[in-house]
């Protein structure tokens, strides 16, 4: 069958935005990319700031998408299959953190959980302090990054035909499993663009993590801020930290991405 | 023989489903207009709906009975459900969906079990060339097909088909109609059909009873109805208007 042709009215003029804007968005990288002699991508490798910044990066992120699997999946579950007021209610709150600068997320965390803040005197009490440590950082990255995550997966867990779940449970299923092997596999590749989106921005993470957990080499020193730190002492390895920091997240992003997809051909060769 | 009843009142937004319903091994057609509420009865009796008041019982075994405050849940029903489309399971193969109800108990058989049971429902069902083909590369009837040997391997005590012929092409409909009445003989339990077409109704050689606005208005045979059909709606569902 023929492919109903698309003609944009704005064909000409629109390819040449679009272009534009490709441009804009790849330019940077391909700058990044060539301005790198080999030679000091080894030595920004072997820099003391280096190494504790990118595991500290990795073990921090993994942990706060973790957090967000498990809390927020059953809550995008909810969100996409209840009709009540209060889930719009929840939807938009959400979405807060999407649309407040991290800066101010920083601060409300210090609020929140400062020794002066909100819950501090309890923490306190129970002889916990949150601030300035790793847990300040996987906190920030869970809260400037959960939105993405909840969004897309209720937008994955929406499309799921109700009639389905029904299915399965007049099949023998009890609720956990039905979501289980029904829901979740069928929500998968949206789940995935979400967590690799969640992720993504968990390790894009800056100003919350500066404000809330500090700029502590070794400590609470993620990539960006190891980047920001070298930024003020040698131009040329911040250029490297940042390369690698774009190809790390670059190679998950793509791993998440294409993983259902590699899963499905590799199902059908075997079947 | 009175096999199963079920006797259901629920509210839902501003409709309201009053219905009470019984049968024997003989299939039972529902009809009625769109938003007559004949999904709405099914989902009742397999469990989805929140009833206010109700009785529905398969044989001696009570599902569903808000006087003594029964509420057996769904997936423990033994109520087969073919929906509207099927709702055939994308992420599975054709043999991974027919297994899915073999899996899910706790008295579960074994994999080598739950595979052969599931191959030979396929077989039975002239399906075992599309075992290992994934559900969107199938054709409605297939599609159909496979939908009735998922529920039928579990052998339900009762079976829900929701317009199981409403996606098919007239041409494949007529086959696929033969295929449901030789099935639904052979299966030999109790079975409750929503359709839109009397031709269904004959050659499952089934009983009706007509909805309209979430109440029975006329229930009997199908010479019964042509008889006496109380309303237009009946009239032309029989051909007789």
């Amino acid at each position: 069958m023929a492919r109903p042709i698309r003609r944009s009215p704005l064909s000409g003029l629109g390819a040449l935005f679009g272009v534009t804007l490709v441009g804009l968005l790849v330019l940077p990288f391909v700058a990044l990319a060539i301005s790198t002699p080999v030679g000091d991508l080894s030595a920004g490798a072997a820099h003391p700031l280096f190494v504790p910044a990118l595991l500290l990066s990795l073990r921090t992120t993994l942990m706060s998408l973790i957090v967000i699997l498990v809390l927020g999946t059953p809550l995008a579950w909810w969100l996409a299959s209840s009709h009540s007021r209060a889930a719009r209610v929840t939807e938009v709150l959400v979405d807060l953190p999407i649309v407040i600068p991290p800066a101010v997320v920083g601060v409300a965390l210090l609020q929140t959980f400062g020794r002066q803040g909100l819950l501090g005197p309890t923490l306190d009490a129970a002889g916990i302090s949150v601030p300035f440590t790793e847990s300040a950082v996987v906190l920030a990255q869970v809260v400037v990054s959960a939105p993405f995550f909840v969004q897309a997966a209720a937008n994955a867990f929406r499309k799921i035909e109700p009639d389905m779940l029904l299915v399965a449970r007049t099949l023998g299923a009890a609720p956990p499993m039905a979501f289980l092997r029904v829901a979740v596999p069928i929500a998968l590749p949206g789940l995935l663009v979400g967590a690799s989106l969640a992720w993504a921005r968990a390790l894009g993470e800056f100003g919350a993590t500066l404000l809330f957990a500090g700029n502590m080499p070794g400590r609470t020193q993620t990539m960006p801020l190891a980047i920001f730190s070298a930024l003020e002492s040698d131009v040329r390895l911040a250029v490297v930290f940042s390369l690698v920091l774009a190809a790390v997240g670059v190679v998950l992003l793509l791993a998440l991405r294409f993983a259902p997809a590699l899963r499905r051909t590799i199902g059908r060769i075997t079947a | 023989m009175i096999v199963w009843r079920a006797d259901v009142q629920a509210q839902l937004g501003g409709f309201e489903l009053d219905v009470s319903v019984q049968g024997d091994a003989q299939p039972l057609a529902v009809i009625g207009p769109n938003g007559s509420g004949k999904t709405t009865l099914l989902r009742a009796i397999a469990g989805a709906v929140p009833v206010t008041h109700a009785h529905v019982a398969i044989g001696k075994t009570v599902l569903e009975s808000t006087e003594p405050g029964i509420h057996v849940p769904i997936e423990r029903r033994r109520v087969g459900y073919v929906p509207q489309g099927y709702g055939l399971f994308p992420h599975l193969t054709v043999l991974e969906n027919v297994e899915f109800g073999l899996s899910t108990g706790p008295d579960r058989p074994p994999a080598e079990t739950r595979r052969t049971r599931a191959l030979e429902m396929l077989i039975e069902l002239d399906c075992k060339p599309l075992a290992n083909r994934h559900v969107d590369r199938l054709s409605g009837g297939e599609q159909q097909r496979i939908a009735l040997a998922r529920a039928l391997v579990l052998e339900p005590d009762l079976l829900l088909l929701d317009e199981p012929l409403a996606a098919l092409d007239a041409t494949r409909r007529r086959a696929v109609r033969h295929f449901l009445a030789e099935r639904l003989q052979t299966f030999g339990r109790p079975s409750i059909i929503v359709t839109h077409d009397v031709r269904d109704v004959v050659a499952l050689n089934a009983n009706i009873v007509v909805l309209e606005k979430g109440h029975v208005v006329q229930q009997g045979s199908l010479a019964s109805l042509r008889q006496a059909p109380v309303n237009d709606f009946i009239a032309e569902f029989i051909g007789a208007g």
